[in-house]
């Protein structure tokens, strides 16, 4: 079993494609519709290119950068040294003279050592230049732990990015998303950080072959329900569905709300759904403390406490390292049923 | 370099222009900035003037340029509007990065000038970067990126002339060495401070040149931008020289108690303008109305420039929201 290897419980959900706009196409991985993204985005645009840690060994950062050098060739499609700084530097230097750069990690946590180029330069270059120059960059990085990835290899910090006024963040949780929110990140003229769970990797739904754009800021209602709204990113939209449904069973409606893009957050379509619910739980795949779930919880008790039938609920990663130990990830990790329990917990008070 | 019959007397005229516009400019603030209205740090590079004009004398307009909070220099020396400039450093909507930068962050696209950092060794990666398209978009353009010695302190500097060497990529690493970091001599943050040798290990060139030297800098770079735009790879050139002004203000460090007297005159012996002057008007190269009549152009441009900034609207709370997505 090789060390990247998804846990079967965790590749077997499902996040159904119940009122999406993917129409009809073929049944894709998430992986796969990553690499199609990149492929279009290549073929589309010769100012776009791909550079990173080991993105030309033959596993492919998972698969999602297989083949692409050797159609798009070694100057389009490059292996790196080990220098996350001055990589994201240059990603930014080759933007300003008009290229279109995605530059790849195999992990969230390696970004941590470019945080200087990422936030003083990536982020402040439109702003502080009164909008001369705005950054075009796309930064690839990979959350979700298991065997035993521990704490260095698996953190999900999209809340430190989200906080830095001037970068985007964006967090795909099925495979038509991964396609269409890459495609209108790297053509978006921003700094993106575009964060992948692994645990995603497998799923599959339908994808159309061709090119498309899903807006940067605006999530989508999954499943609707009348008596809770589940706000959810990346892999939790998938537990959502799940605990969606099987609360279904029970006669409890639960709607779920997948975010698509952190930042900027579809603050519209979160007030619309809690209006009518009147209840609602955040779940981030992050920790809880000073977290995407906070700010929403905050954002929502801020606009509608009047309205609220209870109070606003988070579920997300505690405020503990990644521990390796299999007994210890399967605690620290949330699950449906802690969710179907949480969920009941605001419905029966 | 100084024989009449090989210079080229119109570049000599241009370099005179930009090192008296780029001293004027600075005295020009250094005037000014007791009427708390350039509300921003201010970190001038008089002293150091030789090195801008001596680099970017070399460069094409459509060149790539980065800078550090000490800019003010490399930008006039690339041809920066000053209008703009002061129009930046009062805050004013007319400034060429909206009011929003002030004088650490100035840039002019138009001018290959595509920004200033203020994060030591900031800028160095984004040169590289530059320097990349320009290598994979197969044009002929030079990124320049200047630094201090404090860069030199930083990882990305390193990390930046590793994979700039081992692309062959077009950009010349230009440092201006004026021995401190604020107020940190490079002795006690240095194990090495040759700092040229450093290009030894990349397999690159390294120059040491005398930064006070306007013809020396300038031929100096003359090869490095050579040898960049013709394919040939990166080098770094240390340029020695001194900062007369405090790290940031318009003050001395002499008045705070933070420099040896001796060692700032024996740096101010070497000016570089006076240096430049005296040697052109010892060869005969230019006469003294000619830099007087410079000097004179130069004048005027300055308060040109500063009545367009002093006249120009400052931004309204509604440009607070713009520019940040």
């Amino acid at each position: 079993m090789s060390w990247d290897k998804i846990p079967t419980d965790l590749s077997n959900l499902r996040v159904t494609q119940d009122n999406t706009d993917s129409g009809t196409g073929r049944l894709v991985s998430y992986r796969d519709a990553i690499r199609d993204a990149l492929r279009l985005a290549l073929k589309k645009d010769g100012d776009v290119f791909l550079f990173g840690e080991g993105i030309d060994d033959p596993t492919g950062v998972f698969g999602t950068t297989t083949g692409l050098q050797k159609e798009f060739g070694k100057q389009r499609v490059f292996d790196t040294p080990i220098c996350e700084n001055a990589l994201t530097g240059i990603g930014i230097g080759a933007s300003l003279a008009g290229l279109k750069p995605v530059l790849i990690h195999m992990r969230t946590d390696f970004m941590i050592i470019s945080m200087d180029q990422l936030i003083n330069h990536a982020a402040k270059w439109k702003y502080m230049f009164g909008g001369k120059k705005p950054v075009s960059l796309v930064v690839r990085a990979i959350i979700g732990g298991g065997w035993g990835s521990a704490a260095q290899h698996s953190q999900p910090i999209q809340a430190l990015f989200a906080h830095v006024p001037g970068l985007k963040v964006v967090m795909p949780a099925t495979a038509y998303d991964a396609k269409g929110l890459l495609l209108a990140s790297i053509f978006s003229q921003s700094p993106v950080i575009f964060i992948e769970h692994r645990w995603l990797y497998d799923h599959k739904d339908q994808v159309p072959a061709g090119p498309y754009f899903i807006p940067l800021g605006k999530g989508i209602v999954r499943k609707e329900g009348k008596d809770i709204t589940l706000i959810a990113d990346s892999f939790m939209v998938a537990l959502a569905m799940e605990a969606s449904k099987e609360l279904s069973r029970e006669g409890i409606g639960a709607e779920v709300i997948d975010l698509r893009t952190i930042k900027p957050i579809d603050k519209e379509l979160i007030l619309n759904s809690v209006k009518k619910t009147k209840r609602a739980m955040v779940l981030d795949f992050g920790y809880e403390f000073c977290g995407i779930s906070s700010e929403i919880a905050a954002f929502v008790n801020e606009k509608l406490f009047g309205c609220l039938k209870a109070p606003v609920v988070r579920v997300g990663l505690p405020d503990i390292p990644t521990p390796a130990s299999p007994i210890l990830e399967k605690l620290y990790y949330p699950n449906k049923d802690g969710i179907i329990t949480a969920i009941k917990g605001v419905l029966h008070g | 370099m100084l024989k009449k019959n090989k210079i080229n007397i119109q570049l000599l005229k241009k370099m005179c222009y930009s090192l008296i516009k780029i001293r004027k400019f600075e005295e020009k603030i250094i005037e000014r900035y007791p009427d708390q209205k350039i509300c921003c740090p201010v970190h001038l590079c008089i002293g150091q003037e030789a090195i801008a004009v001596g680099v970017c004398e070399n460069l094409k307009k459509n060149d790539y340029l980065f800078s550090t909070h000490r800019n003010h220099g490399h930008l006039i020396a690339k041809g920066a509007d000053i209008k703009l400039m002061f129009a930046e450093l009062y805050g004013k909507i007319t400034g060429c990065s909206s009011g929003k930068g002030g004088s650490m962050h100035m840039i002019f696209p138009e001018n290959g000038i595509l920004g200033t950092s203020a994060i030591v060794a900031g800028g160095i990666p984004m040169a590289v970067g530059s320097a990349l398209a320009s290598k994979i978009k197969n044009e002929k353009r030079v990124s320049v990126t200047f630094f201090g010695d404090g860069a030199v302190d930083e990882g990305t500097f390193y990390e930046s002339l590793n994979f700039a060497a081992l692309k062959r990529l077009p950009v010349v690493f230009v440092c201006e060495n004026n021995f401190y970091a604020t107020n940190s001599p490079q002795k006690a943050r240095q194990a090495n401070c040759d700092i040229y040798k450093i290009a030894k290990f990349f397999n690159i060139p390294g120059i040491c040149v005398k930064g006070n030297d306007l013809f020396a800098v300038y031929r100096v770079a003359k090869e490095s931008v050579n040898r960049a735009r013709n394919g040939s790879g990166p080098s770094l050139i240390e340029a020695r020289t001194y900062r007369w002004r405090s790290h940031v203000g318009p003050e001395t460090d002499i008045e705070k108690g933070l420099r040896d007297k001796k060692e700032v005159e024996e740096w101010q012996a070497l000016c570089p303008y006076s240096c430049f002057r005296q040697a052109i008007l010892k060869n005969k190269l230019l006469k003294e109305t000619d830099i007087i009549e410079i000097e004179q152009l130069v004048t005027n441009e300055i308060e040109e420039a500063l009545e367009f900034a002093l006249k120009s609207p400052y931004p309204v709370a509604d440009d607070l929201y713009k520019d940040v997505y």
